[in-house]
């Protein structure tokens, strides 16, 4: 499938056709992802209404480890397979990854005052999360410095494998340093913590958050490659004009 | 509902994000689709096409 996906002709064939059905699915999940959250999810006992920032947060946290892990997959695909769409696919996610680590870090804060008083706090979550946004934005500046697509995407592959060991470090810091930040509550050993009527909606949204990516994702990477053709062409004109003038 | 500031801007600066992320898709889509239109107008062909 990922070999016959490496003709970037087929690619724009095969994205165009399914990326309005994920498209519209995106909006349909969501749709009814926010109907469960303001009209069937309960007050939390604790929290109260404060709660449903978790509906965003959440997911946007989810998705900002599924982009990198997306770019650290399709890093290795330009470092060791040389395939021809991972740089593609690697550019393509670096915007969106770092828009979701964003919206994380800022409901976050929007969470953290009424819950803890605090915006902010050097805790270990808190900061492994502001470095994902660092690394995303050193990627995404390194892109933009390199004008020759292939080296560029040599440099930012290495950094993104670099960067990649901040992962785990994420996702593994509320069990390796007891801070602020709640413990994991879904994906832990134990199974869930959070009842269902509050785990259903939660995992709705991650879904519609999930596809809305997906579908930026497959756009991205068909405007890189209509970039490239622009970039091609325009050489080839160049060149072109110059052997007329010779 | 208590800390309804808190909960809305959450929910409206998540909106924004999303919707410039949808709308920053769609423009340089039409601007690359654009520009590729009128470099194969102006006869420019990849050199595959070329034979």
């Amino acid at each position: 499938m990922i070999r016959e996906l490496a003709n970037p002709t087929r690619f724009m064939s095969l994205s165009g056709t399914l990326l309005p059905w994920v498209g519209g699915l995106a909006a349909l999940v969501m749709a009814v992802g926010l109907y469960m959250v303001w009209f069937t999810a309960p007050a939390d006992y604790q929290q109260g209404e404060t709660v449903k920032i978790m509906y965003i947060h959440v997911p946007a946290a989810w998705l900002s480890l599924f982009f990198y892990m997306i770019m650290a997959s399709s890093a290795l695909g330009t470092l060791v397979w040389r395939h021809p769409l991972a740089d593609v696919s690697q550019k393509a996610a670096a915007p969106i990854g770092a828009a979701f680590t964003l919206i994380c870090l800022v409901t976050g804060s929007l969470w953290g005052k009424p819950m803890w008083g605090t915006y902010w706090q050097w805790d270990a979550r808190l900061t492994s999360m502001l470095v994902m946004l660092l690394i995303y934005l050193g990627i995404l500046a390194l892109w933009r410095a390199i004008e020759e697509p292939n080296r560029a995407a040599r440099a930012v592959s290495i950094l993104t494998l670099v960067g990649a060991v901040n992962v785990p470090i994420v996702k593994f810091s509320v069990d390796w340093w007891n801070t602020l930040h709640q413990p994991a509550s879904v994906f832990r050993l134990g199974g869930p913590t959070i009842h269902s009527s509050m785990l259903v909606p939660l995992l709705v949204m991650a879904v519609a958050f999930t596809l809305v990516g997906v579908a930026l994702h497959l756009s991205g990477m068909r405007t890189e490659i209509l970039r490239r053709r622009v970039r091609t062409l325009t050489i080839l004109e160049a060149e072109r004009l110059d052997a007329q003038a010779a | 509902m208590s800390h309804t500031f808190f909960i809305a801007l959450s929910y409206i600066l998540t909106a924004l994000v999303v919707a410039g992320l949808i709308l920053r898709a769609v423009i340089d889509h039409r601007i690359q689709a654009r520009a590729l239109a009128e470099l194969e107008s102006r006869g420019v062909g990849r050199r595959s096409r070329r034979g």
